[in-house]
């Protein structure tokens, strides 16, 4: 009798440590990260990523890895390894992502996943968190067209990465835009190419966007990820504007030694927001899963400075070359998109 | 006698001389994680332990080097003909699709029939692509390097224009979410069609596996190739006839050998070996076309075929190191919460092949000096 009264208090102390730790110690949430193509450092697409996770990381304590995938296999083998290790919030950056983390999330269903860029409507642990990029594309547009106006030129370019539905949809958004306040302008198009290399590629960007500006462009907007560097390198050489995506991209038009800028303006797409309110929303545990859309109208305020999902980047580089009259009519447009009145196209009429 | 034995010692030498490229393009390695500030020791034994140190890291190493061994074996054959055949890329791409198409189209056809269709059609699709440079080359003259790597960028192309046609039709969801494919892919191949995963043989046997572990029967199917590859080169009338060329065109067709068919016909193989990888990729693993997954393999492939020393057995030995790196460096990238990134491994590859040539160059100079003092 003895012996199992001490065998039950014995017990009960174990189960009260064991409760106590899972319910008073401050673990922080871990968070891991994986790369898409190009990776960190692409000053874009991934870094933009990488930074909400930073956000993160200064407002919740959180643990965090950041991971960089080789071949297609390494995606899920990532995912689930991280998951094996006891991560709690799992991100992929980019819909190559999307079939391993259909196939991991099924089998980690305490594990909560998010996607950039991908469509996962239907896991419980997956939240994929979508841009409407036409929206953004035809601001920048906007931009581009009346910018070319002003200095009385005819043309502009855009350059894509891999030519595939995603990347159409910013050039869809990006002739719409131009072509509302300057109908009669001129637009050359072209893609880097048909694999994922298409992405990383600043030579062939270079190559391109050159080739653009040689047959009169004056304004060449990106959405080819590391590729865009070739781009930027393009406009300095040939002194015209530029337009940057995803992050802001404004401050690598600038040219020191002159101190002239040709970054225009950048077409923002926020991962970082999309990211952080991800891990936000796992730290206040409000995680659900679904589609979450950051488009024009969803804003939020971190650190004291208010982003939308979507939008245009404007800053002590490009100050000078936008007018105050430009913004006025962008804002308005953006209302107008906001509200319904202009639809913008997500596929290129040909 | 004496000479003679110092002979054989420098023979083996020659024979091993990876072995040595390996183990000093390790320490290399380790200098660089040293200067990264981590600790080689522990970054090593965790890629080692964690890629061949269980069952789990076998399978992940395997499935990485049944593709290598593939276009490993294209480059290494192709060679053996005096041939560089670097348009292992554009023959796996069109192998695969051919074969995928098979799969996705010809969904009545029971498993016995419709695997081995799959299979052949990879090969004939990577055949035919490689009969192009195969049959420039003999009746015109003009280089196959050229030719295969203008024809890497055809295959790009026509691929990705093949997968437009043939892209799947996107779910109801999407449709409702006004949602495209991001990526464009074709519809799955048919249940009959898929190689089955290596789980599944040794759950038969009763032998712990992991299931989600992607390394399928394709490697059994790369290991058969690499024999098939050993057979004809060494063991058929054909095969001599390829070497022949090889060592000496004209020689060759002094002695009556037809040089311009057996190009063609080494081409042709080697060509049908990089389109096998289809098998691995596809029939074991995806289960559907996607443009951007084997993107490198190609490639992949000259290295593995220089550091096997463009035999066989090498080519398979020199595919499961790839892998081991490969994996392991994917683990130690995690392992060590991103401190040491998944380049560091391209950089280790990069360092095998090029001490693989220098001390390649080095022996032979070695063996050349002893038999002129000899």
């Amino acid at each position: 009798m003895k012996k199992n009264l001490l065998g039950v208090v014995v017990l009960v102390i174990i189960l009260g440590l064991c409760l106590s730790s899972t319910l008073f110690s401050a673990e922080p949430l871990k968070v891991g990260l994986v790369f898409d193509i190009g990776g960190k450092g692409d000053k874009s697409f991934n870094d933009s990523a990488s930074r909400g996770l930073s956000w993160a990381a200064a407002d919740f304590g959180i643990k965090r890895i950041e991971l960089e995938p080789g071949v297609d296999a390494d995606r899920e083998v990532n995912l689930r390894n991280l998951a094996m290790i006891g991560y709690d919030v799992i991100i992929g950056v980019g819909f190559l992502f999307t079939d391993a983390i259909i196939t991991v999330a099924d089998e980690f269903p305490d594990t909560k996943f998010a996607i950039v860029d991908g469509f996962i409507p239907d896991k419980p642990n997956v939240m994929s968190l979508l841009f409407p990029e036409p929206q953004g594309s035809f601001l920048v547009g906007m931009i581009a067209g009346m910018k070319a106006q002003e200095d009385g030129k005819d043309t502009v370019g855009f350059v894509g990465g891999m030519d595939i539905a995603l990347i159409n949809g910013f050039e869809a958004g990006y002739i719409a835009g131009v072509h509302y306040v300057y109908p009669e302008c001129k637009i050359l198009s072209a893609y880097a190419g048909d694999t994922p290399v298409a992405f990383a590629d600043p030579v062939k960007g270079k190559e391109l966007a050159l080739s653009q500006y040689d047959n009169g462009a004056w304004v060449v907007y990106h959405a080819s990820g590391l590729t865009g560097a070739g781009v930027f390198e393009a406009a300095k050489e040939r002194k015209r504007f530029v337009i940057g995506v995803d992050s802001n991209q404004n401050y690598m038009g600038y040219i020191e030694e002159t101190g002239e800028n040709f970054g225009l303006t950048s077409m923002l797409k926020q991962v970082d927001v999309s990211v952080y309110l991800a891990i936000k929303a796992a730290v206040e545990g409000t995680f659900k899963g679904g589609i979450e859309v950051f488009g024009l109208d969803r804003t939020a305020t971190i650190g004291g400075i208010t982003y939308s999902g979507v939008g245009y980047a404007l800053d002590k580089y490009n100050k000078d070359l936008i007018t105050p009259e430009m913004i006025t009519k962008v804002e308005e447009a953006k209302a107008k998109i906001i509200s319904g009145e202009i639809v913008v196209p997500t596929e290129v009429t040909k | 006698m004496k000479s003679i034995k110092k002979f054989d010692y420098y023979s083996i030498l020659e024979k091993i001389t990876p072995l040595i490229a390996v183990i000093l393009a390790l320490l290399v390695g380790a200098i660089v994680i040293m200067l990264i500030g981590e600790n080689p020791v522990f970054v090593y034994k965790t890629l080692f332990s964690n890629a061949i140190g269980n069952r789990d890291g076998w399978g992940n190493v395997l499935f990485r080097a049944t593709p290598l061994i593939f276009t490993g074996l294209t480059v290494a054959f192709a060679f053996r003909c005096g041939l560089f055949n670097i348009g292992g890329e554009g023959q796996m791409y069109i192998g695969t699709f051919l074969a995928t198409w098979v799969g996705f189209t010809f969904t009545n056809l029971p498993a016995f029939v419709l695997i081995p269709l799959c299979i052949l059609s990879a090969a004939a699709g990577g055949a035919l692509w490689a009969a192009v440079p195969g049959i420039l080359k003999a009746k015109t003259g003009v280089h196959e390097v050229i030719v295969t790597i203008m024809m890497n960028w055809i295959a790009a192309s026509l691929t990705f224009f093949l997968v437009l046609k043939f892209k799947a039709s996107p779910t109801e969801a999407m449709v409702a979410a006004g949602v495209k494919q991001m990526i464009p892919h074709t519809n799955e191949i048919a249940e009959a069609a898929r190689l089955p995963r290596l789980y599944n043989i040794f759950k038969f046997l009763n032998i712990d596996f992991p299931s989600y572990n992607q390394v399928n029967v394709s490697f059994f199917i790369a290991i058969g190739v690499a024999v098939l590859a050993y057979y004809i080169l060494w063991k058929t009338n054909l095969g001599y006839e390829i070497r022949a060329v090889g060592y000496s065109p004209m020689a060759a067709e002094y002695g009556g050998i037809s040089v311009g068919k057996n190009i063609i016909l080494a081409m042709m193989i080697s060509g049908a070996f990089a389109g096998l990888v289809g098998t691995n990729e596809v029939m074991g693993f995806k289960y559907r076309w996607r443009q951007e997954l084997f993107t490198g393999l190609g490639f992949n492939g000259i290295a593995v075929a220089l550091l096997g020393k463009n035999h066989p057995l090498g080519v398979v030995l020199a595919a499961i190191l790839f892998g081991i790196l490969n994996y392991g460096g994917a683990i130690v990238n995690i392992f060590t919460a991103g401190r040491i990134p998944r380049e560091l491994i391209m950089v280790l590859q990069a360092v095998i092949v090029i001490f693989v040539v220098i001390s390649d160059e080095v022996v032979k100079r070695l063996i050349r000096q002893r038999r002129k003092v000899v």
